[in-house]
């Protein structure tokens, strides 16, 4: 008798515990326990974090590779990690490497190469570059030429190392093995918008009580010939080569295109009840997050931007967020003519009248574009803003677009008390992602 | 999901490979002992068969030329599947179901410029490219919407401006695990009721020579001839045969296709997937693993479309995870689809799953796609088809197709 009583009360107790930590939707709410970040400007959260909001930029002249010939020569290229020879592959999982091991070892979560759930990343492209495709090349057999030859001498099976290059499940089988994350792991790509699709798809899992936590990682290091080119041939790029620091303008009048850069974010996601009993210290709350396909083009958004403005409606509707309550726009911000345009509009039809008054940064002025992993770096980025009260600036702005009436915190990092912030992701392909997060659970 | 409104079924099928285009041509082609047999051309790229995509009037689903100019080949297989798919289910041309149908989507690289890159090779060396020769060639030589021919999402996105399907968009990388991992998400976001529709689907173009090159270096493509089944290539190599192929599945909520009134092929009773070292034995564990997992009635024959490719040592950890359910006292009744349709990596998955809803919905199942074991003759009325994919690398997955409630 005594004993079923007892055990009745630990059950309502535990539903006491269980709404608190639910959402309006009755969904578990999702906490952020760990974060890491890989950028130009630095190795880890404190290094970028103390250049951001000195507004410095860690765009730079590329080194990686001669030049000649190009139209860009610029980019926020990661070259202190010692990875020689450079590769894709080598610099992305390096880069999610240490990125997941910094929001792993602050999360304090799980055992030794114990994660305690799945692991879902964004990847670049996985492919052979340049110098292994001669590589290869140069050893078949001088009477052969093209594929017949790098197929002869694939077949030799000397090169077998080079298949971590072109496996997309590579990266993430490395960090699987190195932080014994749960199941199979989830490789991503939803272009530009992928590091916020790992979020996405995080949440999702532990609103669905598949987990009660989640390793969500966007990397991304293709500053290579072909990389740059492929871009620059879709007039994608700035070619202010110039002053590299002066390149990544969001906003401004000049703007001429993003700034390829690389980096790696991580966050660690966990249910907060979860995060909750066991004494994690909370960095943030993701309250919701949205998405929209665009139909339009291959590149470009429909004019009356429809899929951004969807995506940022279905991501407030999700987030149960009216738009009043967002103190700070972390934007998308490439500096190229169409985004900044397009995603200013779309601001526009959600905030109406309230827009010039919302501080919307973007981080790219200075760590240039990181692509797959922009998401994922700025949602890092977002989390340091709501716990520091300090929105990075938009530097480089210094003609100001007159069509675009917002405010860009421009020049100088600002304190501001920021308690939901907005994340954008726009990417090719209409992939349009959105997140809110929350500094406090109200 | 007590009522089974959330249940996850399959109402559209969309297919094209080597086979054909359809559902019908599928089903008569392989329904059928005397025809169920592959289409395999073995010179093209010798000493590599590949089972290359029949005629497809890529027009029919794709009318705009400068649509198809913008794609490479396994973006105009895929969007031209997820169109035939769409049209299945009855939602093709419907704005309003098309603007809430989210996309699924399992993929790769996309292809090469093989030309350019043999010229490429050919004109330089490694010291010039070193010295930046390579520059001037990539930026005068490589076509400017090269990259959206290789972009991983932009079959994705293609889908979404042909068809205008534009919910949500998620592509999946990862080789075979690509396509189960489309279709558990897809499927956690119904029985969720997070989405009605999903178009959940892959394409894979096996004609080039890119990507013999990626199998060859990680010694998982089957050489020279004869062609034989997946089950009989381990003494002499092991490898895949790839097949190209589109496949698409419209994945609805029972509710939502129960509204409009459209029938089902088959529900998803589940879909898992698992992740070991393959040290030897796991991924025969695994399979084992994810099956105990699905809780079948352990007594009943048991239809199997195997996603065996041939490689090893996967092939012949799959036969033993086989052999093991007849330790259960399972009656495995075994189809490798590979040895049809071809290893057709991001979508081989999808693949087998539109296959076991083509046998659910037609109440029977395939005779042996071919003459080894562990395939063999066998009447089985399908009510639960296992379909299985292992990565050719790693990874495990494994789905439950069953009768439509």
């Amino acid at each position: 008798m005594e004993k079923a009583r007892a055990s009745s009360r630990v059950q309502s107790e535990n539903r006491t515990v269980k709404s608190a930590y639910i959402d309006s939707k009755g969904r578990p709410l999702v906490a952020i326990t760990g974060a890491g970040v890989v950028t130009s400007l630095g190795i880890g959260k404190r290094q970028n974090w103390e250049k951001l909001v000195a507004a410095q930029s860690g765009i730079r002249p590329i080194t990686r590779f001669p030049t000649d010939g190009l139209k860009t020569t610029i980019a926020g290229t990661v070259d202190d990690l010692g990875i020689e020879p450079y590769s894709a592959y080598e610099l992305a999982s390096t880069m999610a490497e240490v990125a997941a091991a910094e929001a792993i070892d602050q999360a304090r979560i799980g055992g030794h190469r114990s994660f305690p759930g799945p692991l879902i990343i964004a990847t670049p492209p996985s492919e052979l570059e340049w110098p292994q495709l001669r590589e290869i090349y140069e050893a078949g057999d001088p009477e052969l030429s093209g594929y017949a030859r790098l197929l002869g001498a694939a077949r030799q099976g000397q090169f077998g190392a080079l298949a971590s290059h072109i496996r997309f499940a590579a990266i993430a089988d490395r960090l699987m093995e190195r932080f014994g994350t749960r199941g199979q792991p989830l490789t991503i790509c939803t272009a530009c918008a992928s590091g916020s699709t790992t979020i996405q798809i995080g949440v999702e899992a532990i609103r669905y009580g598949k987990t009660d936590a989640a390793l969500c990682v966007g990397t991304d290091a293709t500053v290579h010939p072909e990389g740059l080119v492929r871009f620059s041939l879709l007039s994608a790029l700035s070619t202010r080569n110039d002053v590299p620091q002066k390149a990544s303008r969001p906003f401004s009048k000049s703007r001429d295109g993003f700034v390829m850069a690389e980096g790696a974010g991580a966050l660690v996601l966990e249910s907060y009840a979860a995060a909750k009993a066991r004494g994690a210290t909370i960095l943030g709350i993701v309250r919701g997050c949205g998405e929209k396909a665009d139909a339009y083009h291959r590149t470009r958004s429909h004019p009356d931007g429809r899929a951004m403005i969807g995506a940022l409606r279905r991501t407030l509707a999700d987030a149960d967020t009216k738009p009043d309550e967002i103190d700070y726009v972390n934007a998308h911000g490439t500096s190229t003519p169409e985004n900044d345009k397009m995603e200013c509009f779309s601001l526009a039809a959600i905030f109406g009248d309230r827009l010039p008054h919302v501080p919307i940064s973007s981080n790219k002025s200075m760590v240039g574009h990181t692509l797959i992993a922009a998401g994922s770096v700025e949602a890092v980025f977002t989390v340091q803003t709501l716990q520091t009260g300090v929105i990075p600036p938009t530097i480089n702005y210094d003609d100001p677009d007159p069509a675009l009436a917002i405010d860009v915190v421009p020049n100088v990092s600002r304190t501001a008390d920021v308690r939901v912030a907005l994340s954008n992701s726009f990417g090719f392909g209409g992939q349009n992602v959105c997140v809110v997060f929350s500094r406090d659970l109200q | 999901m007590s009522d089974g409104s959330r249940r996850a079924c399959i109402t559209g099928i969309g297919l094209v490979s080597s086979l054909g285009e359809g559902i019908e041509t599928h089903w008569e082609r392989l329904s059928n002992p005397l025809t169920a047999s592959p289409e395999i051309d073995e010179r093209r790229f010798s000493p590599y068969p590949v089972h290359p995509l029949a005629a497809v009037a890529f027009a029919q689903q794709i009318p705009r030329t400068t649509d198809q100019r913008q794609m490479e080949r396994w973006q105009r297989i895929g969007t031209y599947a997820a169109g035939l798919a769409l049209a299945d289910a009855g939602i093709a041309g419907d704005q309003e179901l098309l603007d809430r149908t989210d996309l699924s989507i399992a993929a790769g690289n996309g292809e090469r410029d093989i030309a350019f890159d043999q010229q490429v090779l050919a004109k330089s060396d490694r010291v010039a490219e070193a010295e930046g020769d390579l520059n001037q060639q990539l930026m005068t030589g490589l076509r400017p919407t090269l990259y959206l021919g290789q972009l991983s999402n932009l079959l994705a996105a293609n889908i979404s401006i042909v068809h205008g399907a534009t919910g949500a968009s998620r592509t999946f990388k990862g080789e075979e695990m690509a396509g189960v991992s489309a279709l558990e998400n897809a499927t956690a976001r119904i029985e969720s009721g997070e989405s009605d529709l999903v178009l959940v689907g892959g394409a894979f173009n096996a004609e080039r020579e890119d990507i013999l090159l990626a199998c060859e270096l990680e010694a998982s493509v089957y050489r020279g001839a004869p062609f034989r089944s997946v089950w009989e290539r381990r003494e002499h190599g092991g490898g895949a045969v790839l097949g190209s192929i589109g496949v698409f599945l419209v994945v609805e909520s029972a509710c939502n296709a129960r509204s409009r009134g459209h029938d089902a092929y088959a529900q998803i009773e589940a879909v898992r997937s698992d992740r070991r070292r393959r040290r030897p034995g796991e991924a025969a564990a695994a399979m084992a693993h994810i099956f105990k997992a699905f809780a079948l009635q352990p007594d009943i024959a048991l239809p199997i479309l195997s996603g065996a490719s041939g490689i090893e040592p996967g092939t012949s950890e799959e036969r033993d995870f086989i052999a093991h359910l007849r330790t259960a006292g399972i009656r495995p009744v075994v189809r490798a689809f590979g040895n049809v349709l071809g290893h057709t990596r991001e979508a081989h998955f999808l693949a087998g799953v539109a296959l076991a809803a083509i046998a659910i919905s037609k109440g029977t199942f395939y005779p042996p796609f071919c003459g080894a074991s562990p395939e063999d003759r066998a009447d089985v009325e399908p009510d639960h088809i296992l379909v299985t994919t292992l990565g050719s690398w790693r990874g495990e997955g494994a789905g439950i197709i069953a009768r439509a409630e």
